[in-house]
């Protein structure tokens, strides 16, 4: 007599339970019932009392705002603007002013950081004190303070404009800022990029070429001198045939202060220059630990196959060392990012300093507003991390297939 | 047959002597290898020597040499009176110290502030080291006693009442809100059309809920009233609270195992809190009270650390279990809660907090302006601690759990006494780390009109009585100093738990 197979018991009861309350079935469920009751009163009575609050200060709620003008100046603006442009206008000026300051302070920090990072794993004893003395100096004063230091002592004790410190008669920096010659482009502008582009792909195509020779039939084909000439070649026959692509306006001093030439202001130095150094300063140890973390076995392998120094690390330490480098790299480029809300403490108009400082106390829209400053930032930081992990998965199936 | 006729691959005469191999120890040894060794590093080397000396010369110059140690008033710091390049002045410092410290905080009532700095240090010292006893009870006093202490100590004012008030008080105020909410909806369920009816049962029915709780919390409410008719409320109320704990803990946690143990842990706690009462004369109005807006200086840029250290930790742990809890809605809120507040910068957090907040809270009920502050470090925090918390958690191998399991701990216990010690204890250098980040973040709180260190150093600056060209750099380098020594302090002290945490990893 055959022994019937029983039927397997319905999974649809358990597969409910753990849909609903987890790991922990029911009482999971009633958890989360609790927890959502809870949200919703506190929700409940945030709303109340901001409406009545609201009513209570005569603000109406809402983005009818933004339209209205916001009637004030800015003194640093990528677009142009006026006292009569609305608060999108000031909105998108301030974002810009902060994309600004994000990007040159991460191309500065980046610089510093991998030098320091350099200084701090040189031979050299006293090299690699020094290093370390500034990323524990730095690193240990709060960016605040850096940034009021370099706003409020070392800017403004920089002489006025009459004796300002010259570099090639072309820079000057002065307490008003920073003056530096205005490019202003010719006629030859256009073909000069265009021959810039070209060089560029041209090389671009090149060294592909000879990486897929190499791999192919290992003949070593040395293109540099090659790619060389044409970034360097046609760009210039470019200027022989159309003319210089821009000539520079350089500011004179006249009577108490410079013409001509473009002002950079001082907030923008003094904010720029302390987050550079801040963040590099943690960017240094990162690419320290980075590189020490590629084991001392492949440089020495390396070697061994007959590799020179500058080529073991270019092709060898370094690609290791980026995959343990880049996380973090990155979170402190947004670390940079949203510490340039400083800003506002130095009068720098950024995001935070003409929205949320400015527009908010003339409109005391103070809900939409900094609802809108949050909200942007945590764009910023949710698609750039959504990058990184694209990046991490694509690494690891790369490393495990 | 002999073999003495000399071989002529053998040498007759002595190998001259060989110069002695380079000197790789003591100080020569040290220069030759690690900083003349090659031509390149040579120049390395001098180019760094010059470079100290351009920089670290005329920086103690400043701070030492040329400085001005003693003077009433800025023409001490000028140098057409001294004569000579002036550095540092000072005596803009010695001047400016009280308020440096404390900000406008009372002078007669310094003395608090005083008291408060050792208590905590007294505190806080024995649980940086680990080789001393009794850490549990040192966390406890540092973690749960000494902020009530000192929020009493630094603010003032006394009590009218303890545990059974409050208790009657937020559970009667959360009921009636329900109330309100039942009986709204149930109002704006009568004017709806479609879908009105079924909003006015869910009002009835919440206000149904909504008066049963409120009979179940009769003989609470009526306790309430009972005590505030003593003449000394906070004895009674105080009396009452501890026969309530004590029966609850009697109930529940005393059994054959733990014996009598939680009942005295109990007795001990009310008698603290009685001392505490008892001393700081919490029951006949306390100490005068010094109001927020008068502290400032170093004491404000404590409590606001502190405070966010210790905050800190409990909305960690809270969120970094959620994150990791397989309820769908709880693992969502936190992931969501955690990474709104870790995407966008403490200065927003703060603006929220400032301008955003008192919109939530009841008309008429006003927050102080340090405590809105503090709410929004304590989030901001709170998330960055969930992360470190969340790793640690991590990091505890899955049989540590499941073994706690097989011994038929429940979920709660599992948690509490196997997953999260170890959780902590492998992630305090990250903690720490945190904590240096959060004091230097203190400094923002200077950006929302609080006089923190760095906010009663600008303030100091604007006093014409004191302005020199040098004050600017004489504020800076004593701020900078204090800020220095608290983080470089801490990251030291990371570093050595470190090493203790990875001593078996040594080799």
């Amino acid at each position: 007599m055959a022994i019937e197979p029983r039927k397997p018991p319905s999974q649809l009861v358990p597969r409910l339970q753990r849909a609903l309350g987890g790991r922990a079935g029911w009482s999971g469920f009633v958890v989360q019932l609790l927890f959502v009751a809870a949200l919703a009163w506190i929700a409940y009575e945030i709303v109340g009392n901001a409406r009545a609050n609201l009513q209570a200060q005569r603000i109406t709620a809402g983005f009818g705002f933004l339209a209205n003008n916001a009637g004030f100046d800015v003194n640093q603006t990528l677009i142009s603007y006026s006292g009569s442009d609305p608060y999108t206008r000031v909105f998108l000026v301030g974002l810009l002013n902060t994309l600004l300051v994000a990007v040159i302070g991460i191309f500065f920090a980046t610089v510093i950081g991998f030098l320091v990072a350099l200084g701090r794993l040189s031979p050299n004893w006293l090299l690699s004190r020094i290093a370390g003395g500034y990323v524990e100096l730095v690193r240990n004063l709060p960016p605040l303070f850096q940034i009021l230091f370099w706003y409020l002592a070392v800017l403004a004790a920089l002489p006025n404009p009459r004796q300002s410190i010259s570099i090639f008669d072309s820079f000057f920096l002065s307490n008003r800022g920073l003056v530096i010659p205005k490019p202003i482009g010719n006629p030859g502008f256009e073909p000069f990029v265009a021959a810039a582009l070209v060089a560029i792909v041209a090389a671009i195509l090149l060294a592909r070429y000879s990486r897929q020779q190499l791999f192919q039939s290992g003949r070593v084909i040395k293109v540099w001198p090659y790619v060389l000439g044409l970034l360097i070649g046609l760009p210039l026959l470019s200027i022989l045939i159309f003319g210089l692509p821009v000539t520079f306006e350089v500011p004179v001093l006249k009577g108490f202060n410079f013409s001509g030439g473009a002002r950079v202001i001082p907030e923008f130095v003094a904010l720029t220059l302390a987050l550079s150094t801040y963040t590099a300063a943690f960017i240094a140890e990162i690419v320290r630990a980075g590189i020490l973390a590629v084991h001392k076995g492949q440089m020495e392998a390396g070697s061994s196959l007959g590799l020179q120094r500058g080529s073991v690390l270019r092709l060898i330490v370094i690609p290791q060392a980026m995959r343990v480098i880049l996380p973090p790299l990155t979170s402190q480029y947004l670390n940079l990012t949203k510490n340039s809300s400083l800003a506002v403490a130095i009068g720098y108009p950024d995001l935070v300093s003409v929205f949320a400082g400015t527009s908010l106390s003339q409109t005391g829209q103070a809900i939409e507003i900094i609802g809108i400053t949050m909200g942007v930032y945590l764009l910023i930081s949710l698609v750039t991390s959504l990058i990184m992990s694209i990046y991490g998965w694509r690494i690891s199936r790369s490393m495990g297939g | 047959m002999s073999d003495t006729t000399p071989s002529a691959f053998v040498r007759q005469d002595l190998v001259d002597e060989r110069p002695a191999p380079v000197k790789t120890t003591g100080l020569v040894g040290f220069l030759r290898t690690r900083l003349f060794n090659t031509s390149g590093n040579i120049l390395v080397t001098i180019v760094c020597a010059l470079l100290l000396w351009f920089t670290v010369v005329p920086t103690l110059n400043f701070l030492l040499v040329d400085a001005v140690w003693s003077g009433k008033d800025r023409t001490a710091c000028l140098s057409e009176n001294t004569g000579h390049v002036v550095g540092a002045c000072w005596p803009f410092i010695q001047a400016k110290f009280a308020q440096f410290i404390y900000g406008f905080y009372p002078e007669q009532e310094r003395w608090r502030a005083n008291l408060t700095f050792f208590l905590g240090a007294l505190l806080l010292l024995p649980l940086l080291i680990p080789r001393l006893p009794a850490k549990g009870v040192n966390a406890g006093l540092f973690f749960g006693a000494f902020p009530v202490v000192a929020f009493f100590l630094l603010h003032g004012g006394g009590l009218n009442g303890l545990g059974v008030s409050w208790t009657a008080g937020l559970l009667s105020g959360f009921n009636d809100s329900i109330g309100e909410g039942g009986r709204k909806l149930a109002a704006a369920g009568q004017s709806t059309a479609v879908i009105g009816p079924l909003l006015w049962l869910l009002g009835k029915l919440i206000v149904l809920i909504s008066t049963m709780i409120s009979w179940l919390l009769l003989p609470l409410t009526w306790l309430r009233d009972l005590i505030q008719a003593f003449d000394r409320p906070v004895w009674a109320d105080f009396v009452l609270s501890a026969v309530i704990a004590l029966a609850l803990v009697f109930w529940f946690g005393t059994g054959k195992r733990e014996g009598l143990r939680p009942l005295v842990n109990c007795l001990v706690i009310f008698a603290g809190i009685g001392l505490v009462i008892a001393l700081m004369g919490l029951d006949r109005g306390g100490l005068p009270v010094v109001d927020t807006r008068l502290w400032g200086g170093l004491l404000v840029t404590l409590v606001v650390s502190v405070t966010g250290i210790v905050a800190s930790m409990p909305v960690g742990i809270a969120l970094a279990l959620g994150r990791r809890s397989t309820i769908p809605l709880i693992r969502i809120f936190s992931i969501a809660f955690i990474e709104i507040w870790r995407g966008v910068p403490l200065i927003t957090v703060l603006f929220f907090a400032t301008y955003m907040l008192p919109l939530f809270v009841p008309t008429g009920f006003t927050i102080d302006g340090l405590m809105r502050a503090l709410i929004g470090i304590a989030l901001f925090a709170g998330a960055y601690q969930a992360e470190n918390i969340r790793g640690g958690l991590a990091a505890i191998p899955r049989g540590q759990d499941e073994a706690a399991n097989a011994l038929g701990l429940s979920w709660a216990k599992t948690t509490a006494l196997i997953v999260m010690p170890q959780a902590l204890r492998h992630v305090i250098p990250n903690l720490v780390n945190s904590f240096i980040g959060l004091f230097k973040d203190t400094s923002l709180v200077s950006i929302v009109a609080l006089f923190d260190l760095l906010g009663s150093m600008r303030a100091a600056f604007s006093d014409p009585n004191w302005a020199t060209p040098t004050t600017l750099f004489t504020g800076f380098a004593f701020t900078g100093i204090i800020y220095f020594v608290f983080c470089f302090g801490m990251s030291r002290y990371s570093l050595f738990v470190e090493n203790r945490l990875n001593a078996h990893r040594r080799n």
